[in-house]
């Protein structure tokens, strides 16, 4: 079929990529123009970065530095070793030159907002860098050779999910996928980093999509950037005819501007009608999707030779003077940036880290930026409304009208209600993307998604708890089948050596033992005597 | 001509019908009486199942399949600790029993919790090692023990022997399993051990 295809393809060109018609969605407004008015600003160097180095309990840290060492930017402070799918690496750069003041654990400001173990350093001011190497012939390279690049430069998935990129790279195979796509689908209110990106940095957003393209073997690069993004569609478009001259690699297709179209499954059943098996990542249907961040971090790790210490957030909300995008360094403290872009503290009522639908409140003002911080709100008390209380589902239907996953939310709520976990998988919970497009909709206010979240966290317990007690069983099993084992050993050893050290014991001269050995044994045979006796006493005591 | 074909036109349509009613029929016929098979053959494993293998002991079986049997014979099924409420509801709902509140002579709920030894009280005298039923504790004779933290079921079979009372049981929440699980699967399942 693939030979037929590509046959069809040789002769007649590939089928073009076009948008294709998507399923529910809904279409907030999405205040992106406020921080879209002022350029990308590179924020300034702090007194004190506080770089997270690694999740605290499901992997391990190797430290390459110490306490009151000072350091280069660009030196390498750690490397975190981690499973999510297997074994993963990713080290972590010093953002500037100091010296390290402590390592310890601070709140970090990606989704979860843990705790995880950090290093501080205190900048000198100089920002004195190691010498770095670009290589801007990537080709000579290699595959290889670019992967293990990206993999040291410690890029992770600049979009929201924070897979290592080299990674996901090297899980394409050596085929490579049919579709690279390059997600510029930024569709949630507020988040305006990768529009402005592209808007002022498009050579290099195409250039590392070049260099993606190259290391994971992909036949087809696509751009999907949403139609209601005109700057960074004229500049991207600038940026791709420049490029001509290596071939027609890549496409632009324009999306419908609708959330969540930026969301990996829907952009890729949008892009390319190929709909993503549940359970299964992309790459397992041929598709690799990468950030425009992401894009842009991996050509600054191979033709600058940069490591990743900076990524593009921004700032928004009523609560700020001037809301703008920043280049900002991973370390940098929140409170920091807020106060950078004039925050008016009376204002603001409270901090949404990431979009207003899918974003949480930010719990500490000291929680630092991460690789994954896209965005961070500045709510005021009008921006956003206290919510609604909430009334009885009234069957209208509406959210599963606004579901992308087409699912039937109000059905599965009513099985969250009663915890009928058959029938909430049979209804596909685990396909609920967490987008909150129900939520928005939902006219009797109900907190659809977050009670499907919680569902999901007790399905999930379950498992696990079932797996732990699965493999508990079979621990016990394994010690009694190991104590019987040893046991026979044992028999098997006595029947072997037949009372050969009897007869020893009997050839051995008896005659000899004086009166002081007797007297000896029967003291001890007595005093043995008495000790069974006084436990025996203790034990009675006991049970009485 | 026409009359006559669409006669034996209805004939077929209306006999593939029946014909589709009745493989639906029997093929749910089928599902039903395997479902019933499936769960009288496995009683015993049904319960198992339900039970939080932490091999406790605390129901007066040595180990939870003991106990499964005994309860598969008519013993009564709230007599488990460890399992909280979650066990007990999902034991009657299996069983067909009114729910009846946790035996106290048994003990009574509590989190899940790991022993943790405090290392340099320990006196490296072995008998906790004996008494752990998933073999979780790491030590020699005169040396220091450790118990490791992923494998422990939070039983406390290993409190009471401790010559010094050097092990505490500390709350935590339970361990995710390590990344070695699959593998000790894979090996260990070759040794002839039935789960």
């Amino acid at each position: 079929m693939s030979a037929l295809k590509q046959f069809a393809a040789k002769y007649f060109g590939e089928d073009p990529v076009f948008a294709r018609r998507t399923f529910g969605g809904i279409q907030p407004p999405t205040f992106k123009e406020h921080s879209l008015r002022s350029r990308i600003m590179s924020s300034p160097i702090p007194p004190q970065l506080t770089i997270p180095i690694g999740p605290g309990n499901s992997g391990e840290i190797s430290l390459l530095v110490g306490i009151g060492e000072r350091v280069l930017k660009y030196q390498k402070l750690a490397v975190m070793t981690f499973y999510a799918e297997g074994r993963s690496e990713v080290p972590v750069h010093a953002p500037t030159s100091g010296v390290i003041i402590s390592i310890e654990d601070s709140v970090v400001a990606d989704h979860s907002q843990q705790q995880q173990r950090c290093i501080t350093l205190a900048s000198d001011g100089h920002d004195e860098a190691k010498k770095i190497e670009g290589q801007p012939d990537y080709v000579r390279l290699g595959s290889a050779g670019i992967v293990s690049k990206i993999r040291d430069a410690g890029i992770i998935g600049m979009g929201g999910a924070g897979f290592p990129t080299a990674d996901k790279l090297a899980g394409c195979g050596d085929a490579g996928p049919e579709f690279l796509i390059i997600n510029a689908a930024e569709c949630e209110p507020y988040i305006t980093a990768d529009e402005a990106l592209l808007r002022e940095r498009a050579d290099s957003v195409v250039m590392g999509a070049k260099i993606l393209k190259q290391a994971s073997a992909a036949r087809r690069c696509i751009f999907a950037i949403e139609d209601t993004k005109p700057d960074a569609i004229a500049a991207l478009q600038q940026a791709l005819k420049e490029q001509l001259s290596i071939a027609a690699f890549c496409e632009l297709v324009l999306i419908p501007s609708k959330y969540p179209a930026g969301s990996e499954r829907q952009l890729i059943q949008c892009v390319t009608g190929i709909e993503v098996t549940t359970g299964l990542h992309p790459t397992e249907n041929g598709v690799l999707m990468h950030n425009v961040g992401t894009a842009y971090a991996v050509y600054e790790a191979i033709v600058n030779g940069k490591p990743c210490i900076s990524r593009f957030t921004t700032l928004c909300g009523q609560a700020l003077k001037t809301p703008k995008n920043f280049e900002v360094l991973i370390g940098t403290a929140t409170d920091y940036l807020f106060e950078l872009c004039g925050i008016e503290p009376t204002n603001k009522q409270k901090s949404i880290l990431g979009g207003s639908l899918m974003g949480n409140e930010l719990t500490s003002d000291k929680a630092v930026i991460c690789k994954t911080t896209n965005c961070l709100i500045a709510a005021s008390a009008n921006e956003i409304p206290a919510s609604a209380p909430e009334k009885a589902c009234i069957r209208c239907g509406f959210c599963a009208d606004a579901c992308p996953s087409r699912l039937l939310p109000q059905q599965l709520l009513a099985f969250s209600r009663t915890s009928d976990t058959t029938q909430l998988l049979e209804h596909g919970l685990f396909d609920c993307i967490d987008c909150g497009a129900c939520d928005y909709v939902c006219p009797s206010h109900i907190p659809l998604v977050s009670t499907f979240k919680e569902s999901k966290t007790l399905i999930e317990n379950h498992e696990q708890s079932l797996l732990r007690s699965d493999y508990w069983q079979h621990r016990f099993q394994f010690r009694q089948y190991r104590i019987k084992k040893e046991k026979d050993q044992v028999l098997s050893r006595k029947k072997e050596v037949p009372e050969q050290p009897v007869q020893i014991a009997e050839q051995a001269p008896n005659t000899q033992n004086n009166e002081a050995d007797i007297i000896s044994k029967e003291q001890a045979s007595r005093d043995i005597a008495a000790a069974v006796a006084r436990v025996k006493a203790r034990r009675d005591e006991k049970n009485k | 001509m026409l009359p006559l074909i669409s006669h034996w036109l209805t004939q077929l349509i209306i006999g593939a019908g029946l014909l589709l009613i009745c493989v639906y029929a029997l093929q749910k016929i089928y599902q039903y009486v395997h479902q019933q098979l499936g769960i009288q053959k496995s009683l015993v494993t049904r319960i198992n199942r339900a039970l939080p293998q932490t091999q406790c002991g605390q129901c007066g079986h040595p180990g939870c399949l003991p106990y499964a049997r005994a309860i598969s014979l008519g013993e009564a099924s709230n007599k488990c600790p460890p399992g909280g409420l979650e066990t007990i509801l999902e034991l009657a709902e299996l069983l067909n029993e009114p729910v009846r509140g946790l035996d106290p002579a048994h003990g009574q709920f509590r989190d899940f919790s790991v022993a943790v030894i405090r290392e340099d009280e320990c006196i490296g005298c072995t008998k906790c090692i004996q008494a752990c039923p998933v073999d979780a504790i790491l030590g020699g004779p005169k040396l220091m023990h450790t118990v490791i933290e992923s494998e422990c079921t939070g039983c406390d079979l290993c409190v009471e022997p401790c010559p010094v009372d050097c092990i505490d049981m500390a709350n935590h929440i339970a361990p995710s399993l390590s990344q070695t699980t699959p593998l000790y699967f894979a090996t260990h399942n070759s040794l002839g051990v039935s789960t």
